[in-house]
């Protein structure tokens, strides 16, 4: 699509403006002045970022103590609540989504990466990008429809169901490209020297593409552990210590939203805590991913 | 760089082996795996034909026109129309993707074409971030500054300079489509900017050293070269943030005031089809309600769906054309 036709007109131009004495000093002033324009651009995004990570750490650093991580919610007025139910819950309802997000994004992105011109490789894909599109919310309203309803209750398994289907695209697609990258001669070693074409897979492809997986692992994840739009009427809330797994539970970006919307001084205090271990713990995941994976994989590729 | 077990050479050396077992083994194998990439496809169209099963008590008693077209939103004499939110979500979409292109596209620019090596590797992380925070989070900081920064300057200002035009009557309550727009375009940029990036890159460096070496400026080569090569890619890029603003729950809810209304004043409250679902799911006490919310989210889901496939199908077609 390289316009080849409108390639010549420009040069043509330019030749052309240099012939008529265009200003040369006044394309010089237009070419600097945006060039200032884009990285000024850079500074306005930029800016927010700083202004909210800032903000947080601000608000949250001083209500972050050993009673928050340990302590359930107090009632109002009385001081000492915390939001340790909360962190054990999230992990727990992303522990289930990994359960199922995992497996079906790790396997099925396999299928895709062996077998990429296959109509149904070049179909799932699609899904997949249409999954990963959808938004967030969609998936718990899916998820109370299947699970919530039939058992007219909130469950940390709807929650982390809906959770883990939000997993799977992005699981799917790195594992799909990353066995893409993986040279064929390897695998024709490996079969010359009389492996089958299953176990050629299992231990050669899939050994030498750990890093990448590892790292599309990670970041659903990362992607997950904020999610809050699905959980609001799956996993729903519970002011207690909770692992069951067919029973509310509360989680970290739930309570949050419902401190925030509260009009406690005290409530707000927390849901800055709170969002401060949320934001760190995101931030950890994502640093683990750049500093142990991220460069093997760049090497590897 | 493909890899088949169809291809001629794999079946010859399974073929060589000579063990009918092994054959049988890549069989399943491929059958297992196919397994789960047919599970994902399922959990998709399971996903569809739910949300459509689950809507239709509402759809059918309004009729799906009607529900689209009916401004009134009324759960407790059980009247349902979805406009306020249809227009909301599409008031806050487009206005916060008319803040969040030029920044984005001039950020891509900047990343792929202006800056040093080591500036992009230290910004393109930055922006990564950008996007890893969680929506609540932005929903928290907009309700606290981002709220009270709009009603005590940014409202009066619009309100003193633009009052003139419809846009901008009313009070400033500091929550409302604008401030959900804002919140929205500090959201999306992040995907703008990474897809505009990639594209940005793959512009064939010979047609810039060419023009470089006739003597054009930087403007002239990106106006020329770059920005057209890329332009369907960016286009893609823009669409695509547009589908994260249509589906954006939690920030949006906290700042745009949650009134079902139609407003022609940015300054107002408005709602969204995604906020409401995130609001009254919960309160829903009886069958229609419920159906009508769900109907409202499998609309969502239908728009989301095809504005995702347009942007699919821009981005690859410009990585098909390099």
């Amino acid at each position: 699509m390289v316009d080849l036709e409108n390639w010549k007109k420009s040069v043509t131009m330019i030749v052309w403006f240099k012939g008529e004495g265009f200003s040369y000093w006044r394309r010089k002033i237009t070419s600097g002045f945006f060039t200032a324009v884009f990285s000024l651009s850079v500074v306005v995004v930029l800016l927010p970022l700083a202004f909210i990570l800032g903000y947080l750490v601000y608000k949250g650093a001083s209500s972050v103590n050993l009673n928050f991580f340990l302590h359930r919610p107090a009632p109002v007025g009385e001081p000492g609540g915390g939001m340790g139910n909360a962190i054990v819950g999230s992990f727990y309802v992303v522990g289930i989504a990994s359960i199922i997000g995992i497996p079906i994004g790790l396997l099925g992105g396999i299928f895709l990466g062996e077998f990429p011109h296959s109509k149904l490789s070049t179909l799932t894909r699609f899904v997949a990008d249409v999954l990963n599109g959808t938004p967030s919310i969609v998936m718990g309203v899916f998820a109370y429809t299947i699970i919530v309803l039939p058992m007219k209750s909130f469950s940390a398994l709807a929650g982390g169901f809906a959770l883990g289907i939000m997993m799977i695209p992005i699981i799917l697609r790195t594992t799909d490209e990353i066995l893409q990258t993986v040279p064929i001669s390897l695998r024709e070693a490996s079969l010359a020297l009389g492996v089958p074409y299953w176990r050629t897979v299992l231990s050669v492809v899939l050994r030498s593409a750990k890093s990448g997986i590892v790292t599309g692992i990670l970041l659903s994840v990362a992607r997950i552990l904020g999610e809050t739009a699905p959980l609001l009427f799956t996993s729903f809330n519970n002011a207690f210590f909770s692992y069951k797994l067919f029973e509310p539970i509360s989680t970290l970006p739930v309570q949050i939203f419902n401190y925030a919307i509260s009009p406690y001084e005290d409530w707000h205090r927390q849901a800055w805590a709170g969002a401060l271990v949320l934001v760190g713990v995101i931030l950890c995941v994502n640093l683990i991913v750049r500093v142990f994976f991220r460069q093997k994989f760049e090497q590897s590729s | 760089m493909e890899y088949n077990v169809e291809t001629p050479i794999v079946r010859k050396s399974i073929n060589i082996m000579g063990d009918g077992r092994a054959v049988t083994m890549d069989k399943a194998f491929k059958a297992f795996v196919g397994f789960f990439a047919v599970a994902t496809v399922f959990i998709v169209v399971l996903l569809g034909i739910r949300l459509y099963l689950s809507s239709r008590i509402a759809l059918f008693d309004m009729g799906f026109w009607n529900f689209i077209k009916s401004s009134t939103w009324d759960p407790v004499s059980g009247v349902f129309g979805a406009l306020p939110f249809i227009y909301g979500t599409a008031i806050t979409s487009v206005l916060s993707l008319l803040i969040a292109t030029p920044l984005g596209v001039g950020t891509a620019i900047f990343l792929a074409d202006l800056s040093p090596r080591w500036l992009s590797q230290i910004l393109q992380p930055l922006m990564e971030l950008l996007a890893g925070v969680p929506s609540v989070i932005y929903g928290l900081w907009g309700i606290f500054v981002l709220s009270p920064l709009m009603a005590n300057y940014v409202e009066p200002f619009l309100m003193a300079r633009f009052g003139f035009l419809p846009l901008f009557r009313g009070y400033p309550l500091g929550i409302g489509l604008i401030t959900a727009s804002i919140i929205l375009s500090i959201m999306i940029v992040p995907f703008i900017i990474s897809v505009s990036t990639e594209v940005l890159r793959t512009v064939p460096t010979s047609l810039k050293e060419g023009m470089y070496a006739l003597g054009a400026t930087r403007w002239e080569v990106m106006k020329k070269i770059s920005l057209p090569f890329a332009r369907s890619g960016i286009f893609g890029s823009i669409i695509l943030a547009l589908a994260r603003a249509l589906g954006e729950t939690m920030a949006v809810t906290m700042v745009i005031g949650n009134t079902p209304q139609i407003s022609l004043s940015l300054l107002d409250p408005g709602y969204t089809m995604a906020a409401v679902i995130a609001n009254e799911f919960t309160e829903a006490t009886y069958d229609k309600y419920l159906s009508a919310l769900i109907a409202v989210g499998f609309i969502l889901f239908l728009i989301t769906l095809l504005v995702n496939a347009v942007a699919r199908w821009l981005i690859w077609r410009t990585g098909k054309s390099q």
